[in-house]
């Protein structure tokens, strides 16, 4: 699914990442957990080609294709998806006919015809539904004046209409209350297949209580120092960071 | 006198009533004393005349014969009145009126009418204010006068087209609309302005008065939809009764020149105001929205919002003034412009001008510049919308909210995707808008 080799990226005219390998199989959860400024959010926004991240060594291969050649909006009907911890704001677009263009786009690279408007209600108000976010929100500016927790939901809400095969969940946990969290993990957990896989960016070993991960890093100075299985997720609860960073 | 009028003043006045003549010498007793603003002068600082630097003439008998097939008008089911060149046209107008509404060209108004008309005409014009008034009264040929008797509520839109088709010499039209609305009584009233694809240049001078008695309620709407080598030049001026609301919208696509006026003048207490604007220059063309709200009396309020997408090499100017006379206590003012410049050699001059002389108000005002977020182009792109499509859909969110608010569901069905396609070459670029 994604091989990334040897990463070097900067933003601005930081170094962030430092040579990061990873690699992702069809199906399989990677937890990747690491101290605050590790470049864990960095990886996400790499990965998308946000403005400003510039990759300045190594490689990325998303389903056999050179990722880092492609533009944002071609990654994406590639299938990659990166949920992102601060979803934009963008007033006077209806989050409607952001999702309608949003889906149309996707399906249209795959060779499929644009979906009907009618469908495409149907299918959006079932997905609202799941995560549970009243439908009205269909017709606001996209995440305009939402809630984090609202804005959260909708990122999954998205992530369901689009179904790609490799989802990036960028902190998708914080500023969830308990509730929102299960709703949200349930969403996740009931998009898990053998075809799709997911990295899930976080802080806190809290969301993998919910979402069972088969492979836990831990980023550090722009590099996986350690690799576990989910134990290792809760050696750091207990431990912290800080031991890690010796051995880096 | 300034020489770009002269053939036009210089030929033989059209017949009219004795009473409209007497409005023509007046005009042009002023205009031969009035010297044409420079970039010298405040009001015109950012906003050339240039396209003013050439004969005009009165459009003729070929007015009548217009050809103007080929402009698409909003579908409304209310009277509708259509001037080509100037000149009435009966056959493209519908006139079947409601109970309580007058609505009658100058140049047929009876007597009863004629006196109406004689008293309000120029009675909203603040002395001084609108330097091309003296030129439109001094060519005014014809003009139409809307009379809502009080308590009357008219609840189909009056639609009044001003089309120009433009000939083979640069013409001159002169436009003119006086509503007065009886006290308590409600209507809407369309103006469209447009010309035909191929047409010459055609220099528009059009002033529209709003009078508004004691509760009444009107929505103005004013779409300056001329594009190509068109020069409007015009003002809408309103003088508001106490109680009562007007709620305006305008709307300029860019052309070779577009200054319009807009003041609104609160006389009675409790009155208010909504305006709303939007203004799309693009390529060399030029757009200037001077706006004005006068409170000079305590309790009223005004809210005014325009929005501005500045394309290309194109300018555009707002200068959105308020005046807060010392009487005006208790007044609430809002004023907010926004623009967006979607090139590097786009300009907007935006000027908010707060003069306030009473000490119990609340006045807010801001302004602002910016070009596409980059980061919200990047979030639709990462949900895989192709970057020619995102901007279409953030340039059209930019005044979307404006277009919203328009009550008239006819005209919002209009102006959508007239004004998606603006943002847009190709209709792939729009389908999700519309």
């Amino acid at each position: 699914m994604l091989k990334i080799d040897n990463l070097h990226a900067r933003v601005d005219s930081e170094d962030i990442l430092k040579g990061l390998n990873l690699e992702v199989k069809p199906g399989e959860v990677h937890a990747i957990m690491g101290p605050n400024g590790s470049g864990k959010s960095t990886l996400g926004h790499v990965l998308a080609g946000r403005p400003g991240y510039t990759v300045t060594a190594g490689s990325v291969q998303l389903l056999g294709q050179n990722l880092l050649e492609l533009e944002t909006e071609e990654r994406s009907h590639l299938g990659l998806f990166l949920a992102f911890q601060y979803p934009v704001e963008i007033p006077g677009v209806s989050n409607m006919e952001f999702l309608k263009a949003s889906v149309d786009a996707v399906r249209e690279k795959r060779g499929e015809p644009a979906i009907d408007s009618v469908t495409f209600m149907k299918q959006a108000r079932e997905a609202s539904k799941a995560v549970d976010l009243d439908p009205a929100f269909l017709k606001r500016g996209v995440n305009e004046g939402f809630s984090g927790g609202e804005k959260k939901r909708n990122e999954l809400m998205q992530m369901m209409l689009l179904q790609p095969k490799l989802c990036i969940m960028d902190e998708t946990d914080s500023g969830l209350d308990i509730d929102a969290l299960q709703v949200v993990a349930g969403g996740i957990n009931a998009m898990r297949s053998p075809e799709r896989s997911f990295i899930l960016v976080t802080h806190y070993q809290r969301l993998l209580n919910f979402i069972e991960p088969d492979y836990v890093h831990v980023l550090s100075g722009g590099r996986i120092v350690k690799s576990g299985d989910k134990s290792l997720a809760l050696e750091l609860e207990e431990r912290g960071y800080a031991w890690l960073e010796d051995v880096a | 006198m300034v020489d770009f009028m002269q053939r036009a003043l210089a030929e033989a006045p059209t017949a009219a009533p004795v009473w409209l003549q007497d409005i023509r010498s007046r005009g042009r007793e002023i205009w031969k004393g009035t010297q044409l603003p420079t970039r010298k002068t405040e009001a015109w600082k950012y906003t050339s005349l240039q396209a003013l630097q050439q004969p005009f003439v009165t459009p003729g008998r070929n007015a009548a014969k217009a050809d103007v097939a080929d402009i698409k008008l909003p579908q409304l089911n209310g009277p509708t009145l259509v001037f080509t060149d100037g000149a009435y046209r009966a056959e493209l107008s519908s006139t079947a009126l409601p109970v309580g509404l007058t609505l009658v060209r100058f140049a047929d108004a009876d007597a009863a009418q004629a006196e109406q008309i004689r008293a309000a005409l120029g009675s909203a014009l603040l002395p001084g204010r609108h330097i091309f008034a003296p030129l439109n009264e001094a060519t005014l040929a014809d003009g139409v006068f809307l009379h809502v008797a009080a308590n009357a509520v008219i609840t189909e839109p009056v639609q009044i087209a001003w089309l120009t088709s433009g000939q083979q010499e640069p013409i001159s039209v002169t436009q003119r609309l006086l509503v007065c609305l009886g006290a308590n009584s409600q209507a809407t009233v369309l103006e469209t302005f447009a010309n035909t694809d191929t047409g010459g240049t055609a220099f528009t001078n059009g002033i529209t008065e709003l009078l508004l008695d004691r509760g009444a309620r009107l929505h103005h709407y004013r779409l300056n939809l001329e594009q190509g080598g068109a020069v409007h030049i015009g003002g809408v001026h309103a003088r508001l009764g106490a109680d009562s609301l007007l709620s305006g919208f305008h709307l300029a696509l860019g052309s070779a020149l577009k200054r319009i006026d807009v003041v609104v003048d609160h006389q009675g207490p409790g009155a208010h105001c909504d305006l709303d604007g939007i203004y799309l220059p693009r390529g060399t063309e030029t757009v200037d929205y001077h706006t004005c709200i006068e409170h000079s009396v305590p309790h009223c309020t005004s809210k005014e919002r325009f929005r501005g997408i500045i394309a290309d090499e194109a300018t555009a100017v707002f200068n959105g003034r308020i005046h807060i006379h010392p009487q005006a206590q208790k007044t609430r003012a809002e004023l907010s412009n926004k623009n967006l410049l979607t090139s590097n050699k786009a300009e907007i001059n935006t000027k908010p001008e707060l003069e306030i002389y009473a000490d119990d108000v609340q006045c807010a005002h801001g302004a602002t510049v910016a070009q596409l977020d980059p980061l919200a182009l990047h979030y639709l792109r990462t949900r895989g919308v192709p970057k020619d499509e995102a901007e279409v859909m953030l340039s059209y969110g930019f005044i979307n909210e404006l277009v919203e608010a328009i009550a008239e569901p006819a005209l919002q069905a209009f102006l959508k995707p007239l004004l998606a396609n603006r943002f847009a070459r190709e209709t792939r670029l729009t389908r999700h808008i519309l």
